[in-house]
C-alpha cells in the first residue's frame, strides 16, 4: 500500500494531480467510461428511457442552488416539454465531457458558473436530441423529417404519432447534429417561465433525498477523526484503551498526515463516542499559537502601511496627488473577521470496494475531479476503476471544494488504512465542521475618498490586508497575478463607478488557518467596504444615498448603465427613503459580482431600547436572461439571509491558537425572525445568463450597515455588528 | 439492550446501548435517513421528530426514554392530513433550496398546525424559532406555514 505520508507534500501533490487534469491529460479510461452509457443516453447530456422518460444528465451538483432545475430546463425547452415532467440524474465524474466549460478540463461547480457556462452546452444537447427522434420517426414512417413534430414527448406526423420512448434506440443509432437549430427565444416557453416546479422538492419534502451523510451500504464501517486542536498541530502519540470501551468500536488509526486520529466503528454514534474517548499527545512546536486579537492587529498595521502589492491601474502616488486637491477627505478603518460555511449537513462521503480493485466514492461532490485525482492518488488505484457517485449536498456556500481536499483526503486516507473490503464512511460532527478550517479570510481596510466641491468623487485610496486564498495551491496560477490574489481584491478596482484616482493595495496577511472560498469570495469583503464608504462619501457631499450613487454612474458604459438600473428599481420598489413610519430607516447597496448586477435596499426599525429589526429587504437583480425566474429569487432570498446574518453576529476566532467557536450555539445562524420579508424584482434581459447563487450576498450586510448609520448611529466598521455595539430584536 | 420502538406505526426491535440518541438510531439501525444530524446540542432541528405527536430533537433523546412512546419521522408525515398540507405548501411554493433541514422544519410546522391551526406570522417566528436554515429559506417556510393552514381549513 502507497500512501503519501507527507502532509505538506501531500497537499502539494494533490494540487498537482489537479493541475494535470486541467490542462488536459486525461486518462482514457474515464472517457470510455462514459462512452458505454446505456443505449438510450442519446447525448451525453440527455437521457430516454423506453417508457419515455426525460432525464437531464446534469454535470453541477445540486447544493440548493437550483441547478438541477436549471439544466432541466433547457433539455426541457429544446424537447418541447414542460418542466415538471423532465427527471434529472446525476453526471459520473468525467473532466472532459461533464467539465464546466468556464474551467477548462476540470468537472466542478463554483463561482456562480452553472448556467452561465452551461446555457449553450445543454439548449443544444436537448436540441440535438430532438433532431434525432424526429429524423428516426421520420424514418421509420417513410416521410421527410419535415413532417413529424415532438411535443410533451409525443412525435406527430404524416398522419402517425408515436411515444419517444419508442424512437430512442434508433435515435441513439445516428450521428448527434453538433449544431442543431435551438429554438428563437420568442419560441420559449420553459425559460423565463415563473413557474414554481423545482426538479429536486418532492425528494426533499418526504424523506427520499439521499445526501452524502445518508449513505447506508451493508458491512460499511463509519469513521470520525479526532483531529489537531490547532492549526499546523501533530499527533505525537495515542491511546485507544478508553474507547475500547464503546460498543461497536473497531479499531483507530493515526492519520499518515499527522493531522489526527482515525477511530472505526460500526455505526455513527459509536465511531463519535469512540473518538472521544481516543486520548492523544499532540505535537505542538509548530502548530499556531497566536490570538485573533493578535492577528487582527498585524492586518490593521498592514493597511496602515505601504501596500506590498498594487492592484490598481493607478499608483499610490498618483491616487495621493488626486486627493491633494480635494474639497474634503473622509476615511474608515475596517476589520472582517474569518467566517464558516457551516452548511447544514456536515461533512461526509463514503468509499466502497467496487470489485476488480477499483473503488466508488458516494458524495456531494462540487469538484468530482478532484474525489476522482485524490483517490487516484492514495490509493494508486487507475482512474478508469475510479468512480464518483454524486448525491444532494446539505448546502455548501463554497465549503465542499478547497485547495486541501479536506474531507476528501480523510476519507480516502481512512479507507486506505483498512483492507479495503468494507465501505468507510466518513461523517464530520457540528464541531468538526466549525473548528475545521477552510473558512472565509479575516481582512482589515483602510479607505480614504476626496471629494470635489460638487460632491464628486476625486481621488480613492483602498488598502486590503488579508489572508491569501489562492497562494500555495492548486489554484495559484488561475487566480494570483502580479502578486495580487484576485479574489483578496475583486470588487474594488474594477468597480463601475466613475472614479478617478482610484488606487488599491494589497498586502497579504500571515498564514493562520486554512482559508477557502466562501459564497461570494472576496465580494463578501469588499462589498461591504465599498458600498459603506459611497455612504461616507455621499454623507460628506450632502447628498442622497441612491442619487450619489447615479452621479457616479453616467452611463458610459452598457455595465454602468445595468448597474444603475437595478439601484434604480430596487429603490423605487421599496420607495427608498419616502414615507417610512418612526423609527424605520432604509440603506442601500448595489454591487456587480459574477456578471450580475444585484441591488438592495434594507429596510430597519430601531426600538425604543436601540433594538434593530430588519423589516424588510427590497432586490433588484440583472443576471441576464432568466432562466428560472423563480429558482433566481429564491437564490437572491437565500443569499441575503447568508450575507446578513454573519454579518450580524458571526465570527471565528482563535485562542493561542485553538478556534474559539464550536457548535451553533456560538455561531449563530441567521433565524425566521430575523428578517421579516424580502422582496426580490429581476430585470428583463436578452443578455447571456449569468451567475446567481452568489451575487444577492455582497450587498446585504452594506445595506444593513447603512440603514443603521441612517438611523444616527456610527457607521459599523468592525465586524460582526454584535460586536460594535449593535443589539437586534 | 434490545428495546421495542414503534416508528411509524410500526413495532421495530433495536439493539442499542442506554443513553444512544433516538436520531442515530433512526438512521443507522431502521435507515430512515430523512431524520437528519445537524448539530447533535438541539440547536439546529434538522433532527425533529414527533414522540407522541409532540415535535422533538431526536438528537437529545436517549433510546431508553421512548420505549412504547408513538415516534413518527417524515417519512410518515405525510399520511396525516397536517403532515399532507405541508408537504402539499412546500411544494406548491418551492420552498425547499439544499433541502437538508426541511425534514425537521416540515416536522415543526406540523406540530405548530396541530396546536394553533392559523398562527399569525409572530406566532411562526416564534414557534419555527429553532429551526434553522442556512439557506437561509424562512421567508417560504413562514408562508408554506400560512398556505398550509388554508388547505387544511379547505
Amino acid at each position: 500500500m502507497t500512501i503519501n505520508t507527507s502532509r505538506r507534500g501531500f497537499l502539494k501533490g494533490a494540487g498537482a494531480a489537479v493541475a494535470v487534469l486541467a490542462v488536459g491529460v486525461t486518462p482514457k479510461g474515464t472517457l470510455a467510461a462514459a462512452g458505454s452509457q446505456t443505449a438510450t443516453s442519446i447525448t451525453p447530456f440527455v437521457k430516454i428511457y423506453a417508457d419515455g422518460t426525460v432525464a437531464a444528465v446534469i454535470k453541477h451538483f445540486e447544493g440548493g442552488q437550483g441547478v438541477s432545475t436549471g439544466l432541466s430546463t433547457l433539455i426541457a425547452e429544446e424537447l418541447n416539454m414542460e418542466l415538471e415532467d423532465i427527471t434529472f440524474e446525476n453526471a459520473p465524474s468525467n473532466p472532459e465531457v461533464y467539465n464546466n466549460l468556464l474551467f477548462g478540463p476540470f468537472q466542478a461547480t463554483g463561482g456562480s458558473t452553472a448556467i452561465a457556462n452551461s446555457f449553450m452546452q445543454y439548449r443544444t444537447a436537448g436540441a440535438a436530441a430532438r433532431d434525432v427522434l424526429l429524423q428516426a420517426a421520420a424514418a421509420d414512417w417513410g416521410v421527410d423529417v419535415s413532417e413529424v413534430t415532438l411535443k410533451n414527448g409525443v412525435i406527430t406526423g404524416a398522419g402517425k404519432e408515436g411515444k419517444i420512448g419508442d424512437f430512442v434506440a434508433a435515435a441513439a443509432q445516428l450521428d448527434v447534429p453538433a449544431q442543431p437549430k435551438l429554438k428563437d427565444p420568442e419560441e420559449w416557453t420553459q425559460i423565463g417561465n415563473p413557474q414554481k416546479a423545482r426538479r429536486d422538492s418532492h425528494d426533499k419534502i418526504n424523506g427520499e433525498g439521499i445526501y452524502s451523510m445518508d449513505v447506508q451500504l451493508d458491512n460499511q464501517m463509519v469513521v470520525a477523526i479526532k483531529r489537531i486542536p490547532q492549526f499546523g498541530a501533530t499527533v505525537a502519540s495515542f491511546d485507544d484503551s478508553a474507547a475500547k470501551g464503546v460498543k461497536g468500536y473497531i479499531m483507530a488509526q493515526p492519520l499518515p498526515n499527522g493531522a489526527g486520529v482515525v477511530a472505526y466503528a460500526e455505526n455513527t454514534w459509536a465511531a463519535f463516542q469512540a473518538r472521544d474517548a481516543i486520548e492523544i499527545k499532540w505535537d505542538l512546536t509548530k502548530a499556531e499559537t497566536r490570538s485573533s486579537d493578535q492577528i487582527k492587529a498585524e492586518l490593521i498595521a498592514a493597511v496602515n502601511t505601504t501596500p506590498q502589492f498594487q492592484a490598481s491601474k493607478i499608483t499610490l502616488a498618483d491616487a495621493t496627488s488626486a486627493m491633494d486637491g480635494a474639497a474634503q477627505v473622509v476615511e474608515r478603518e475596517f476589520f472582517l473577521p474569518l467566517l464558516a460555511h457551516a452548511p447544514m449537513e456536515p461533512m461526509s462521503a463514503t468509499i466502497a470496494p467496487s470489485g476488480d480493485g477499483g473503488v466508488v466514492m458516494y458524495d456531494g461532490a462540487q469538484g468530482p475531479t478532484v474525489n476522482h485525482a485524490t483517490m487516484h492518488q492514495i490509493l494508486g488505484i487507475p482512474m478508469e476503476k475510479i468512480e464518483v457517485k454524486t448525491l444532494y449536498a446539505g448546502g455548501f456556500f463554497g465549503r465542499r471544494l478547497n485547495a486541501g481536499a479536506d474531507y476528501i483526503v480523510e476519507v480516502t486516507l481512512a479507507f486506505a488504512m483498512t483492507d479495503k473490503t468494507r465501505p468507510v464512511k466518513l461523517v464530520w460532527s457540528r464541531e468538526d465542521d466549525i473548528t475545521g478550517g477552510w473558512y472565509r479570510p479575516a481582512y482589515a481596510h483602510k479607505v480614504r475618498v476626496g471629494l470635489d466641491e460638487a460632491g464628486k468623487i476625486v481621488g480613492w485610496d483602498h488598502r486590503i490586508a488579508g489572508q491569501s486564498i489562492a497562494k500555495g495551491g492548486p489554484f495559484e496560477a488561475m487566480i494570483v497575478h502580479d502578486g495580487v490574489d484576485h479574489t483578496s481584491v475583486e470588487g474594488t478596482a474594477d468597480t463601475l463607478y466613475a472614479i478617478p484616482g482610484m488606487h488599491v493595495g494589497l498586502t497579504d496577511g500571515s498564514v493562520a488557518t486554512t482559508v477557502n472560498f466562501w459564497r461570494s469570495v472576496g465580494h463578501s469583503h469588499n462589498a461591504y467596504v465599498m458600498e459603506t464608504m459611497m455612504d461616507v462619501a455621499a454623507a460628506a457631499a450632502g447628498q442622497d444615498p441612491v442619487s450619489f450613487r447615479l452621479a457616479h454612474l453616467p452611463g458610459d458604459t452598457p455595465d454602468q448603465i445595468r448597474k444603475a438600473n437595478v439601484l434604480k428599481l430596487a429603490a423605487e420598489k421599496a420607495g427608498f427613503s419616502k414615507d417610512l413610519p418612526e423609527g424605520h430607516f432604509h440603506g442601500v447597496a448595489v454591487h456587480k459580482s459574477f456578471g450580475t448586477y444585484c441591488a438592495e435596499v434594507c429596510e430597519i426599525s430601531v426600538d425604543e431600547g436601540g433594538y434593530v429589526q430588519i423589516e424588510k429587504f427590497t432586490a433588484a437583480a440583472d443576471c441576464g436572461v432568466a432562466v428560472n425566474p423563480d429558482v433566481i429569487k429564491a437564490q437572491v432570498e437565500g443569499a441575503i439571509g447568508f450575507g446578513v446574518g454573519h454579518i450580524m453576529r458571526d465570527e471565528i476566532t482563535l485562542d493561542g491558537g485553538v478556534v474559539e467557536q464550536q457548535n451553533f450555539p456560538d455561531y449563530e445562524p441567521l433565524r425566521m425572525r430575523d428578517i421579516k420579508a424580502i422582496e426580490v424584482h429581476i430585470v428583463k434581459s436578452n443578455e447571456a445568463p449569468t451567475g446567481i447563487g452568489e451575487p444577492g450576498t455582497p450587498p446585504a450586510g452594506p445595506a444593513l450597515a447603512n440603514a443603521i448609520a441612517a438611523s444616527g448611529r456610527a457607521l459599523v466598521t468592525t465586524l460582526p455588528m454584535t460586536n460594535s455595539g449593535i443589539e437586534f430584536a | 439492550m434490545t428495546i421495542k420502538l414503534n416508528i411509524n406505526g410500526t413495532e421495530r426491535s433495536v439493539v442499542a446501548e442506554p443513553g444512544t440518541p433516538l436520531l442515530w438510531v433512526i438512521r443507522d439501525e431502521l435507515k430512515l435517513t430523512g431524520t437528519k444530524f445537524g448539530c447533535g446540542v438541539a440547536s439546529c432541528g434538522a433532527c425533529t421528530v414527533h414522540i407522541d405527536g409532540e415535535p422533538t430533537r431526536s438528537c437529545q433523546t436517549y433510546i431508553e426514554d421512548v420505549e412504547g412512546a408513538e415516534i413518527s419521522t417524515i417519512e410518515a408525515i405525510g399520511d396525516t392530513t397536517i403532515g399532507a398540507a405541508v408537504q402539499q405548501a412546500w411544494k406548491e411554493l418551492d420552498v425547499v433550496q439544499c433541502g437538508y433541514c426541511q425534514s425537521g422544519q416540515i416536522m415543526s410546522a406540523v406540530g405548530l398546525l396541530k396546536e394553533n391551526p392559523k398562527p399569525t406570522l409572530d406566532e411562526i417566528d416564534d414557534y419555527m424559532d429553532g429551526n434553522a436554515c442556512r439557506c437561509a429559506t424562512y421567508q417560504r417556510i413562514r408562508a408554506g406555514v400560512q398556505r398550509a393552514s388554508e388547505i387544511v381549513e379547505g
